[in-house]
């Protein structure tokens, strides 16, 4: 019912080539997870369509294998 | 897509200004994400509503579907969704929840 860290960054590389991603394992479980993903993709985007950029990257994982992510989306400064 | 699980998630935003889709109920989250929520709109002082969708597993699925979100909980203010755990804190911090909420004519306790 885990995702191990390098994998879900990977899923999200492939789908933002050039984003700067940045995984943490938050409670050291391999289930807590926060990811912190700043792209050139998210401009022009709300938050909520920004989240569902990386979900869909996440295929399906999220709220499956993957419990937990606490996601912070941005656009480079 | 129409269906009698829509409909009802349809019927519950129409009938309450605030809805919180979570699991458990607000004097005892499941999860921590919900509880968060939970805290934050305590804190505003604003009333809502809660869906416990751990007792409705068709809410919960529906949920999901009804957003194109995969996850719980989920925050709803006047029938439109606002986000999830994350989201919302974020508006929460940057004081965007009290002015959003304010913007739709509910009274916020604390700015």
């Amino acid at each position: 019912m885990a995702m191990a860290g390098p994998d879900i960054e990977q899923l999200i590389r492939e789908a933002f080539p050039e984003a700067q991603v940045i995984v943490t394992d938050l409670a050291g479980d391999g289930d807590h997870y926060g990811a912190r993903v700043v792209s050139q993709a998210f401009a022009g985007k709300s938050r909520i369509q920004q989240h569902q950029m990386v979900y869909a990257a996440l295929k399906g994982q999220m709220g499956e294998a993957l419990h937990a992510l606490a996601l912070e989306t941005a656009v480079p400064k | 897509m129409s269906n009698p699980t829509e409909q009802r998630i349809k019927d519950i935003l129409a009938g309450n200004d605030i809805v919180l889709f979570m699991k458990g109920v607000p004097a005892a989250p499941q999860c921590g994400f919900s509880g968060a929520v939970v805290q934050i709109l305590s804190g505003l002082g604003v009333p809502f509503a809660a869906v416990n969708v751990l007792a409705d597993p068709e809410i919960r699925d529906g949920i999901k579907a009804f957003s194109n979100w995969p996850t719980i909980p989920q925050l709803y203010v006047k029938g439109e969704f606002l986000g999830g755990c994350d989201i919302v804190r974020e508006m929460f911090q940057a004081g965007e929840l009290a002015a959003l909420l304010n913007n739709k004519g509910i009274a916020v306790a604390v700015a």
